[in-house]
């Protein structure tokens, strides 16, 4: 119990952070008008690309002699900057349409 | 001093994915809210490239980093570019893939990295003091279950979407066997009790039993989206996403790095969230549809009553166009058929020509008409289909009544009777689009073969109704040049 309530003490910062975040995620989209449904999943794909960074951070510090991490590593930079750049690229496509009418 | 940057740019990071969703979710503000999250995001890449340290060292391997992402971003930009309109859902699920496989890749690199380095060398309680998240000897195992459920959540969502993509474009059929739901259930037990014992016996731990967890995962994702039926495809998309939402979050967890927690936690949400507003839609439970097998039953049940449904009407071009152009109101209701035909540019040029005798012509849209929500949205949108012009459901059926003629295009399922009447039918109690309640019901079909859930549609029976059979952009474009002639 002790080192339970001791980790969420250490932790206290993340922790808060992914309630607050679980409630801002439904809050920010709860209006959403079923028009926008697919550019927002879109556009929530792109978001969640962020784990770009983690690669990026693997590719960083692998040393040149650990070819597993070199070529994984890589590997996923390649995957999520496609997740990312693609991601992001459809949705603008998709919502270029609803501007263009707006005329 | 740099390290105080790159938490500025974390900051930025973080405020922009927030401000970029909730801006998202307005017409008005949607494409600027696209470009903010995409400029934070750029920003969090830029400064973890060149601002990150660990132990005070900088990052290496710059040829690496910058090669793979010119790549990414070379096939990423022209996939997204040269995608049709139609394939879009596809597009988002197999991007999706992506992010999911870049969760699990980085799990497998950490997990080689923590057996190469083992942080319990010197005891359980050691961990290196900059591993500032799990420093607290009171977990040891925390490291371990976060790179657990990063390989497992990135594997599963990675292999779901290839084959939910795969699905979407044909590629894939729904495949189902007895007893495959107690199968999954045993596979999730399996992969869950396996993890469970890497990590109490993480240490002297070989690298086979991961490895084995990571191909099960796999072959869990492979074996949750094959029986779900072509129908449900979109919920299990978003689904699929939140979860790569929840795998970026957890990459957050092992580097204490707060934009990628706040990112994945927040499309983790978001996800969800949008994924039971869709099964809303469709009046059915999440567990429902994961479970439920939905096409394979449908066409089960089909083919087991084998009743025939009593004989239908076909409907001649220039009898529709004599009918369409002397209405005063015209609805028409699109379907995925017109996505499929890409006749959403012929449809447009029809309601304008309508419109030019003085009909009034509306779209009636069904929130999951299509394979992904909105899809028809964005489709007509592509045609610069004016936004008013689109009657979400509700307004719709409150129209019907006085609409003389309403055209259906390419759709079945959501404009399909047995929804209401029949308790046995697979979608029972999914709202519709009442179309027959206006005056004339045209329906523009290929054949008569049932839609994707694979059910038959009472409408296509009822006297009201007549058939004009062809595939959507020829029938508009020879329905268009009918009325010219008129």
């Amino acid at each position: 119990m002790d080192s339970f309530l001791s980790w969420i003490h250490d932790n206290q910062q993340i922790i808060y952070i992914v309630i607050l975040m679980v409630f801002v995620g439904i809050e920010v989209i709860g209006r959403v008008p079923s028009v926008l449904h697919t550019p927002l999943m879109s556009g929530a794909n792109a978001i969640h690309g962020v784990v770009i960074i983690g690669a990026i951070i693997v590719m960083g510090k692998a040393e040149s002699d650990n070819y597993l991490a070199l070529i994984l590593g890589f590997l996923a930079v390649v995957l999520g900057t496609l997740n990312v750049v693609g991601g992001f690229v459809v949705t603008d496509r998709m919502l270029e349409m609803f501007k263009k009418k707006k005329k | 001093m740099e390290l105080n940057i790159l938490t500025l740019c974390y900051l930025i990071g973080s405020v922009t994915f927030i401000v970029g969703l909730k801006m998202l979710s307005n017409p008005a503000t949607a494409r600027k809210g696209n470009l903010i999250a995409a400029g934070g995001m750029v920003i969090a890449i830029l400064g973890t490239i060149f601002l990150y340290e660990e132990d005070g060292q900088k990052l290496g391997n710059y040829g690496w980093i910058f090669g793979g992402i010119a790549i990414g971003t070379l096939i990423g930009f022209l996939a997204a570019k040269k995608v049709k309109m139609t394939a879009m859902p596809e597009m988002v699920s197999l991007f999706n893939g992506m992010g999911g496989a870049c969760a699990a890749l980085i799990s497998i690199v950490e997990y080689d990295h923590m057996m190469a380095h083992p942080p319990f060398a010197e005891g359980f309680s050691f961990f290196p003091p900059m591993d500032t998240f799990f420093q607290d000897p009171a977990i040891p195992y925390g490291k371990v279950i976060i790179i657990l459920l990063g390989l497992i959540i990135g594997s599963v969502s990675f292999a779901g979407s290839i084959i939910a993509w795969g699905k979407l474009n044909g590629k894939v059929k729904d495949f189902s066997f007895k007893g495959q739901h107690i199968f999954n259930i045993v596979m999730m037990l399996a992969i869950l009790g396996l993890a469970t014992y890497l990590t109490i016996n993480i240490q002297g731990s070989s690298h086979v039993l991961f490895y084995i967890i990571f191909a099960l995962s796999l072959l869990y994702g492979v074996f949750f989206v094959f029986p779900i039926g072509g129908a449900d495809m979109p919920v299990v998309i978003s689904l699929l996403n939140s979860f790569t939402g929840v795998a970026a979050a957890c990459g957050g967890f092992l580097y204490d790095n707060k934009v990628m927690l706040t990112g994945g936690i927040l499309v983790g949400a978001a996800g969800t969230l949008l994924t039971i507003l869709m099964c809303k839609a469709m009046n059915r439970s999440l567990l429902n549809v994961l479970i439920g097998s939905f096409g394979a039953g449908a066409a089960k049940a089909a083919g087991g009553d084998g009743k025939q449904q009593g004989s239908y009407k076909e409907i001649s071009l220039s009898d529709t166009a004599v009918v369409m152009s002397y209405a005063s109101k015209v609805m028409i209701v699109p379907g995925y058929g017109l996505a499929v035909a890409q006749a959403q540019h012929a449809c447009h040029e029809l309601e304008k020509l309508l419109e030019a005798k003085g009909v009034d012509v509306k779209y009636a849209i069904h929130p999951v008409a299509g394979r992904m929500p909105g899809h028809m949205n964005v489709l007509l949108a592509e045609a610069d289909v004016p936004y008013e012009k689109l009657l979400e459901m509700e307004q719709a059926n409150e129209e019907f009544a006085t609409t003389d003629v309403v055209l259906v295009l390419g759709a079945n399922d959501v404009v399909n009777p047995a929804a209401k009447t029949d308790p046995s039918s697979p979608i029972y109690g999914m709202p519709i689009l009442d179309v027959e309640l206006a005056k004339n019901c045209i329906v523009n079909k290929r054949s008569m073969k049932p839609g994707y859930a694979g059910i038959e549609n009472d409408l296509f029976f009822q006297p009201k109704t007549s058939m004009l059979f062809g595939d959507a952009k020829k029938v508009l474009q020879d329905l268009i040049a009918e009325i010219k002639n008129l």
